[in-house]
């Protein structure tokens, strides 16, 4: 007996189905701050208004979307792949280690045109050779790739300490940090960047990071949907033995695959490394590359969807952030809560909402196909 | 009380009234009504999508009808799951089996039906029960057997024992003879008559008219979701059935004139395989596959045949021996794969057409292309032309009349018989030199087998070498001018096509020809 198939139209699949998971999360979320005291219409009010409700707001929204759209990608086109990445993590670590380095040892020397797009490579390329061999051990030895990507996580985690506080911290300084770096090794603030043009907007972490995050989704969509690897990855993901059949190398797909969702991961460290930070420290992933897991299943695996859902979670970090401050009995904890639900709610029970509505979509079809029939 | 009740005639053992289901847009049964006397064996027919298989399931419970009823022994009952209609009487034999290969056949039959919380009471109760249904229906297994183990036509019968353990008077079997041999088929029947003779009532849903012909008293066409024709068997012929089913004109016999044989393609030589549990599959395979011939390769299912395909195909190495393919010779030293042996004039159409020949989760435009993906005339270097590749699909499609032509639609979604079109097309469109067909009308139907029997055969007079497995006997004695016969990873015999019969060659896949020479 063949599987039964999936009887929804697209728009309710890909749209409606996503938020109405939102929706309950937020109705449990609600049900628990009352618990707490503390009224859910206001504190959802503060949370939509902390984070879209001025250019402040949106500015640190888009800075934190920013990054996950890099994390999503990555997970994206690695389970394309048919891999699950849950090194996004380390990866996007260990790309700000190659972007800082490059910058710690050109800022003196090149200019800023060409030193930039350099660190930008480097972020990328760091990340990618972090992937590269959890792929090869899948590849050719066997490991489970996600074994050993989160295990690589930990790697990296170790590995930055000692290297923050062997290597690059500033001499002389208690701070595990490196010294910040010049100008000529940042990437312009979006304010800076408006300014440029002649439109004032206000002075947050957001930077040019954000149009290199919307270009590489455009790249991607372009390379998945319709380069030729892009078709053997996507071929490999759905259907292996096909893929073989098809001549196409199963080694050769999972390396080229993590090696691109590992370059994307690293492309955090641009966003923080050198569009906020300017300096190389510890734990600037902050959980983006986990975020990236839960933006991936909610946008589909789609550029498009893990955009919207990039700024889902964007907003929820930042409208979370002013929503601690303003009332006080919703701890950071509890924000964690909510961004918990979410991911719950739209991640792992993506499907639990699909039967019913799928049996009121079907009545609702059969009930007007009667009343056309009975009126013709 | 209902009609049936009312007048004197002993109600029938099931009977539909007026069955309707959809899904989504499809109306996959119409007002379906069916009677099916008690003990008797009713066969009911149709091409793939004609509806037997919802029905069924609908009647064991799997699906509920949107309107319409069930009537057994002339009372109304509702199924709304396995166990009520097992509870009814119910019984059924899927097609792929359901059976826990790791178990014995005696915990199999308990499954579910394990009379208590400790086994040991109910397991010897079963085990009187099995031994005593064993000589009563000449259902013989071994109890302690691992289902694992046995052979097919044993693992159905365990199925069937599973299905009289739970008290069935009323069995339904669904194409349960695409997995067997002519002489487990035989047994099958032997079985079912012994059944019927004991007053069970047997409805067999299968595609195959001569089973329906030898084996049924009435039999059921269905079409497109609707009954299309009752039949008492002994009034209909083969002919009619297969025109009911298609609705339309179907020529049954292929014409085919004798091969013109011509140089060798494909030179195999003492080739062994040896798979990654260390298991030998293929023992010393030796043939020549000429230009213009088709040779088939008949066996049981499971003696190697796919191996065997998958190792020309160069999806495995193999492990001693070697492949000739024009000038290129393959073996364990020189390995090759897949996208070279395309490269090098060799199509394979697989015989796993859901795992190997497409990709579900593609449009049929993206399915269209595989292994060809690589195709410079299908875009730039990096790059695939989408028109390019929908072009490419339409064409193919159009070719081999693959309905519906919609290119767009995903993969998954068209019948067994037209996805097999669109990969024949795929495969035959880049003139090749050699082509591996594996199981090309599995889960096909009538309508489609003819035109992809035709089309093979043109193939072969354009001069193509075909390499041809099937566990359809009917098929390769209506194709195969040449017959090679696998048992246990070894050619065990070779007849002229003309001259095999499908006694002989069941004899000798079963490897008892050779056990008769060896014993003589």
């Amino acid at each position: 007996m063949s599987a039964r198939p999936s009887q929804l139209p697209r728009w309710i699949e890909i749209g409606l189905l996503p938020i109405i998971n939102v929706l309950m999360a937020l109705v449990v979320a609600g049900l628990i701050l009352w618990t707490i005291g503390a009224n859910p219409f206001e504190a959802i009010a503060i949370l939509v208004e902390g984070a879209f409700g001025s250019g402040y707001g949106w500015g640190y929204t888009l800075y934190y979307a920013t990054s996950f759209i890099f994390t999503g990608l990555a997970v994206s086109v690695a389970f394309h792949a048919g891999l699950f990445n849950i090194g996004g993590e380390g990866q996007a670590y260990i790309g700000g280690l190659g972007a800082g380095v490059v910058a710690l040892a050109f800022d003196n020397l090149l200019p800023a045109p060409v030193l930039v797009p350099l660190a930008i490579l480097a972020a990328a390329a760091f990340g990618a050779a972090w992937a590269i061999v959890p792929a090869y051990l899948q590849a050719y030895r066997g490991s489970h790739i996600v074994i050993t990507t989160i295990m690589f996580n930990f790697l990296a985690a170790a590995l930055m300490v000692y290297l923050l506080v062997d290597v690059f911290r500033d001499p002389g300084q208690m701070s595990t940090q490196s010294r910040t770096f010049t100008e000529n090794a940042t990437l312009p603030e979006m304010a800076t960047a408006f300014g440029w043009v002649g439109i004032k907007i206000s002075s947050t972490p957001l930077n040019l990071s954000l149009v290199w995050a919307l270009i590489c989704c455009v790249l991607v969509e372009i390379f998945i949907w319709r380069s030729r690897l892009g078709y053997e990855i996507r071929a490999t993901g759905l259907a292996p033995r096909a893929a073989i059949y098809a001549g196409i190398k199963p080694a050769r797909v999972v390396i080229i695959a993590m090696a691109i969702s590992g370059a994307l991961a690293g492309s955090v460290g641009v966003n923080e490394i050198l569009g906020v930070q300017h300096r190389l420290l510890l734990e600037f992933v902050a959980g983006a590359g986990f975020t990236g897991i839960a933006v991936a299943l909610m946008g589909r695996n789609h550029p498009f969807g893990i955009v919207l859902a990039s700024l889902l979670f964007g907003a929820l970090y930042q409208g979370g952030a002013e929503l601690a401050f303003e009332i006080p009995t919703i701890t950071r904890e509890m924000i964690i809560t909510i961004q918990g639900l979410i991911i719950l709610f739209s991640g792992a029970l993506a499907y639990m909402n699909r039967p019913w509505v799928e049996r009121l979509y079907l009545r609702l079809v059969a009930a007007k196909a009667q009343g056309a029939s009975s009126h013709g | 009380m209902t009609a049936a009740a009312s007048n004197g005639a002993p109600p029938p053992a099931i009977e539909l009234v007026g069955i309707n289901k959809r899904f989504g847009s499809v109306q996959a049964n119409r007002d379906v009504s069916l009677r099916v006397e008690k003990g008797t064996i009713h066969g009911i027919i149709g091409e793939n999508g004609a509806g037997k298989s919802t029905l069924m399931s609908i009647v064991y419970g799997f699906y509920e009808a949107d309107s319409g009823e069930i009537r057994i022994d002339g009372q109304k009952v509702n199924i709304r799951s396995s166990a009520a209609a097992i509870a009814a009487g119910i019984g059924m034999v899927h097609q792929h089996f359901m059976l826990v290969e790791s178990f014995t056949v005696l915990e199999n039959v308990m499954l579910g039906a394990e009379g208590g919380a400790m086994l040991k009471e109910g397991a010897s109760k079963a085990r009187t029960e099995l031994l005593r249904l064993g000589t009563e229906f000449g259902l013989t297994v071994d109890p302690d057997a691992r289902v694992g183990d046995l052979p097919v036509g044993d693992q159905q019968r365990v199925e069937i024992l599973k299905a009289l353990f739970r008290h069935c008077s009323i069995l339904i079997l669904d194409e349960p003879t695409g997995v067997l041999t002519p002489q487990e088929t035989d047994q099958l029947f032997r079985i079912l008559a012994a059944l019927k003779a004991r007053g069970v009532t047997v409805l067999l849903i299968t595609h195959k008219l001569k089973e329906v012909l030898a084996i049924t008293d009435h039999v059921t066409v269905m079409r497109g979701g609707e009954v299309v024709a009752d039949r008492r068997t002994a009034d209909t012929n083969a002919n009619e059935l297969a025109e009911l089913m298609v609705g339309r004109k179907v020529r049954l016999e292929l014409e085919k004139t004798p091969a013109a044989i011509r140089a060798v393609e494909l030179a195999v030589d003492a080739l062994s395989l040896v798979d990654e549990r260390g298991v030998t599959r293929l023992h010393d395979i030796s043939f020549n596959l000429h230009a213009g011939e088709i040779v088939g390769i008949a066996g049981v299912s499971g003696n190697g045949q796919s191996e065997l395909l998958e190792t020309l195909a160069g999806i495995r190495t193999p492990s001693r021996g070697s492949i000739r393919l024009r000038d290129t010779v393959i073996s364990a030293d020189s390995p090759s794969d897949p996208a070279a042996m395309r490269a090098l004039g060799l199509a394979h159409v697989p015989e796993d057409r859901h795992r190997l020949g497409i990709v579900t989760g593609f449009p049929a435009w993206e399915s269209a292309v595989l292994g060809y993906q690589r195709d410079p005339k299908l875009g730039g270097r990096f790059l695939l032309n989408r028109n390019a590749m929908t072009g490419r699909c339409e064409e193919l499609m159009q070719g081999f009349d693959v309905r519906p032509l919609q290119p767009q639609l995903g993969s998954s979604k068209f019948s067994g018989g037209n996805q097999q079109k669109l990969i024949l097309a795929r495969e035959m469109a880049c003139q090749p030199r050699v082509l591996l067909v594996g199981q090309p009308t599995r889960g096909v139907d009538i309508g489609a087998i003819e035109f992809i029997h035709r089309e093979i055969v043109a193939l072969r007079d354009r001069g193509v070498a075909i390499l041809l497995v099937s566990v359809e006997l009917d098929e390769i004695l209506a194709l195969a001018d040449r017959v090679l016969v696998m048992n246990q990873g070894r050619i065990v015999g070779e007849i002229a096509g003309k001259d095999a019969d499908e006694r002989q060659l069941g004899l000798m896949m079963t490897g008892s020809a050779e056990q008769q020479r060896a014993a003589s």
